[in-house]
C-alpha cells in the first residue's frame, strides 16, 4: 500500500555490471512522490547512469526492488518493461535526444507509438505536439522542421515536449541542461517545471550542478543514498 | 510512422543508400537484361528458319543436317541425287521445293547454289522474307547475291567481281569463272548473312572443267561455251520442302525416310532446332549463373553498407529504446530498411532495363540481328524482382541481429 504513495521507490537495490571492469552500485533507499521535483546531485562516475538504467528497466537489479508507479519493474518481462517504460516514463538526455533525420513532430510523437495507453490520453496528437512546442517557447512552424537542424537549446525543448506528451507520471532527466549556456538553462528549467506542474508529473533530474538546487522541491545527494564499488571483486 | 522514420533515416544517408540502391539496380538490370537477351536469342534461333516444313538431305543425323543446310556448319557426308530430288518434287503432298547446293566458298564465307524460289520460300523470324538491301537477286549465270555480313566484312558493293574457291579454305580457285555481285541482302541475323548465294546452275558451271575435286590440267572451257551447256546438276546437298497441308508433314517425312532408292533423311526444322538449342543452351545457364552472382554481390554490398552504418546509428537505436521500442523493433527497422532499398533497387533496375532496351533495341537488331521485344515484365521477371527483395531481407538479418544484440547491451546509454 505504501508503494502506491510513491511514483518511484527503490529499496536495497544492488547492481553489478557484468564483465571484467566490475562496477557495482548499491542504492539503499530512494523515493519520489507524485508531482514532486527532485534533484539528484552527483559527480560523474557516481553511478547516475546506472541508476537511471535501473529506473527505466533496461537493466535489472540483482537484488532489492525498483517500483515505478506501483509496479515492480523486476517482475516484468523484458518486452513488458519496454512497454512500461514507454507508458510511464518521459526521458530527457544530456544531448543527442532526437532522431536528427526525423521531423520535430515525429520526434515528439515517437513515444506514443510504443505506449498505446499514453497515446490514448492524447486524442489529437499533432495538435498536442504543437501545443507543447508553443508552451515550451518553440515557434509553431518548427513541427515540420528536421530535428537535426535545430539549435541545441531548441532540441532540448523538443526532447522535453517528447517527455511530456501523453503526461507520463514520471519524467527522468539526465543532465538536460549541461549542454546549454546559463541563460538558456534557466529558461529551459522554468519551462520544464511549469509544464510538469501543469501535468502533475514527478520530475527526477540528475545533475552535478548544485546551482540548480533552488528550483526543486527536494535535493538528494548521490553519496547519501548510494554506494559504488569499483575494481576487482 | 515507423516506415516514415525508416524512409527519413535512409534519406539522411542518401549518398551511401543511393549507391547501394544503384548497385542493386544495376545487378537487377544485368540479370533481367541477360534474361531478355537469352530469350531473344532463343527466339531468334528458333526463328532462323520458318515456313519450311521439312529439310531433306542424305541420311545422317538430324542436327548435322540442320547444321550444314541451315547454319552452314560442317559438311554433308553425302548428296541427294537429282533423281531423288525430282521424285520428291513430284510427290502430291509437296507444295514447293528449293534445292541447296553447298561445298564451295568465297574467302571465309560459304557459297550456296539454289534457285530463285529460295528468296520467296526462305522465311525467318515468324515468316519474314529476305529483303534486298542493294541491287537485285541474281539473274545471270555468273551473278551472286551476297549476305549483309559478307558485303560488310569484305567491303563489297553491287557490281564487284568475286572468285569462288573450290571446297572450304582451299587454294584452288575457280578463277576462270569470276562472279559479279548482283545484290546485297539486308541483315537478317540468320546464317544467310554469311552466305554467298548463286544459282544452282552456276555451281555446275564452275565445276565444268573439274573432276574428282581437281581441275583437269590444261582444260579450260570458255565462258561462252559454258553458257551453252546443259547445267542440270547431278546432285544437290539438301532441299527445303513445303507441303500443301500441315497434316501431310509426317506422312511425307516418313515416305522420304523410307525412300528405297537412296538413304535419305527428312527433318522438321523446328524439332531439330530445339535439339540443337539443348546443346547450345549450356551457355545460357552459365550466363544466368554469372548474372545471379552479380545480384549476390550487390546484396553483400548492401549488407556491408548496413553493417558499417550500425556504429554511427547506435545513438539512433538508443533513442528508440529509450522511447520504449523493444529490441525487436530495432531489428525490424533494419530489415524494413533493407527491404526498402532492395525494392527501390529492383524497381530502378526495371526502369533502367526498359530504358536500355528502348535505346539498344534497334542497335542490337542491326548489329547482331537479334530482336529483343519490349514487353510488360512477365511472371518470371516479377519473381526475380520479388526474389531480390526477399534476398535483401534475408541478407539484412545478419546486421539486424547484430544491431539487436548491440541495442540490448547498450540500452538507452551509448558510450561512444
Amino acid at each position: 500500500m505504501e508503494k502506491r504513495d510513491h511514483i518511484l521507490e527503490m529499496n536495497d537495490v544492488f547492481y553489478r555490471w557484468p564483465g571484467r571492469a566490475s562496477f557495482a552500485l548499491a542504492v539503499s533507499d530512494l523515493r519520489v512522490a507524485p508531482a514532486e521535483t527532485v534533484l539528484l546531485l552527483g559527480e560523474s562516475g557516481s553511478g547516475k547512469s546506472t541508476l537511471l538504467s535501473l529506473i527505466c528497466g533496461t537493466i535489472l537489479a540483482q537484488s532489492g526492488s525498483v517500483h515505478v508507479a506501483g509496479a515492480d519493474i523486476g517482475a516484468l518481462s523484458a518486452g513488458k518493461r519496454d512497454r512500461f517504460r514507454a507508458e510511464h516514463i518521459g526521458l530527457i538526455f544530456q544531448q543527442f535526444n532526437l532522431l536528427p533525420f526525423a521531423s520535430v513532430r515525429d520526434n515528439i510523437l515517437l513515444p506514443l507509438r510504443f505506449a498505446p495507453d499514453r497515446a490514448g490520453r492524447v486524442p489529437m496528437p499533432e495538435a498536442e505536439a504543437t501545443r507543447l512546442c508553443r508552451d515550451l517557447g518553440l515557434p509553431d512552424e518548427i513541427a515540420q522542421t528536421k530535428a537535426g537542424t535545430l539549435s541545441v537549446g531548441q532540441q532540448q525543448r523538443v526532447a522535453a515536449a517528447r517527455a511530456l506528451i501523453g503526461t507520463p507520471p514520471l519524467i527522468v532527466a539526465d543532465e538536460p541542461t549541461s549542454s546549454l549556456d546559463a541563460a538558456t538553462q534557466a529558461t529551459f528549467l522554468d519551462l520544464l517545471f511549469a509544464q510538469s506542474r501543469v501535468h502533475d508529473t514527478a520530475l527526477l533530474m540528475v545533475s552535478h550542478d548544485a546551482r540548480l538546487a533552488d528550483h526543486f522541491d527536494r535535493v538528494i545527494h548521490m553519496a547519501d543514498i548510494a554506494q559504488t564499488t569499483r575494481g576487482a571483486e | 510512422m515507423i516506415v516514415r522514420l525508416a524512409f527519413a533515416s535512409l534519406l539522411a544517408r542518401a549518398l551511401t543508400v543511393a549507391m547501394t540502391i544503384l548497385a542493386i539496380a544495376l545487378s537487377v538490370t544485368l540479370f533481367l537484361g541477360v534474361e531478355k537477351v537469352r530469350t531473344g536469342a532463343k527466339a531468334s534461333f528458333a526463328d532462323t528458319i520458318s515456313g519450311t516444313d521439312l529439310i531433306v538431305g542424305a541420311r545422317s543425323g538430324s542436327v548435322q543436317l540442320l547444321l550444314y543446310s541451315v547454319f552452314r556448319i560442317g559438311n554433308a557426308t553425302n548428296n541427294l541425287t537429282w533423281e531423288s530430288y525430282q521424285d520428291i518434287a513430284e510427290r502430291p503432298e509437296v507444295d514447293w521445293i528449293v534445292p541447296i547446293s553447298l561445298g564451295d566458298s568465297h574467302r571465309q564465307f560459304r557459297v550456296m547454289g539454289t534457285t530463285a524460289a529460295f528468296f520467296d520460300r526462305y522465311k525467318y523470324r515468324s515468316g519474314q522474307s529476305l529483303n534486298i538491301q542493294d541491287g537485285a537477286v541474281m539473274e545471270d549465270l555468273f551473278d551472286a547475291t551476297i549476305g549483309a555480313d559478307v558485303a560488310q566484312t569484305l567491303g563489297y558493293a553491287v557490281g564487284d567481281p568475286i572468285v569462288v574457291a573450290h571446297g572450304l579454305a582451299s587454294f584452288a580457285e575457280h578463277k576462270d569463272q569470276p562472279f559479279r555481285v548482283s545484290g546485297i541482302l539486308a541483315k537478317t541475323g540468320t546464317p544467310v548473312d554469311r552466305t554467298v548465294i548463286v544459282s544452282l546452275e552456276a555451281i555446275e558451271a564452275i565445276h565444268v572443267d573439274w573432276q574428282s575435286g581437281a581441275q583437269i590440267p590444261g582444260q579450260s572451257t570458255p565462258v561462252d561455251e559454258i553458257r551453252q551447256m546443259d547445267l542440270q546438276p547431278q546432285a544437290v546437298t539438301a532441299a527445303l520442302v513445303g507441303v500443301k497441308s500441315r497434316l501431310q508433314i509426317f506422312g511425307l517425312q516418313r515416305a522420304i525416310n523410307e525412300y528405297p532408292q537412296e538413304p535419305l533423311l527428312a527433318i522438321l526444322p523446328g524439332v531439330a532446332l530445339q535439339e540443337l538449342w539443348q546443346i547450345v543452351g549450356i551457355a545460357e545457364t552459365a550466363l544466368i549463373a554469372v548474372s545471379a552472382m552479380v545480384i549476390v554481390t550487390a546484396m553483400i554490398g548492401m549488407m556491408a553498407t548496413i553493417f558499417s552504418s550500425l556504429n554511427e546509428r547506435r545513438r539512433e537505436m538508443a533513442i528508440f529504446r529509450a522511447m520504449g521500442a523493444r529490441p525487436r523493433v530495432i531489428l525490424s527497422l533494419l530489415v524494413l530498411e533493407a527491404a526498402l532499398m532492395a525494392a527501390l533497387g529492383a524497381l530502378l533496375g526495371l526502369v533502367l532495363l526498359y530504358l536500355g532496351l528502348w535505346v539498344a533495341q534497334p542497335l542490337i537488331d542491326s548489329a547482331f540481328g537479334l530482336w529483343i521485344p519490349i514487353e510488360m515484365p512477365n511472371m518470371r521477371e516479377l519473381w526475380v524482382l520479388l526474389g531480390v527483395v526477399c534476398a535483401g531481407v534475408i541478407v539484412s538479418m545478419v546486421p539486424a541481429i547484430r544491431a539487436y544484440r548491440l541495442s540490448l547491451a547498450d540500452g538507452m546509454m551509448v558510450k561512444v
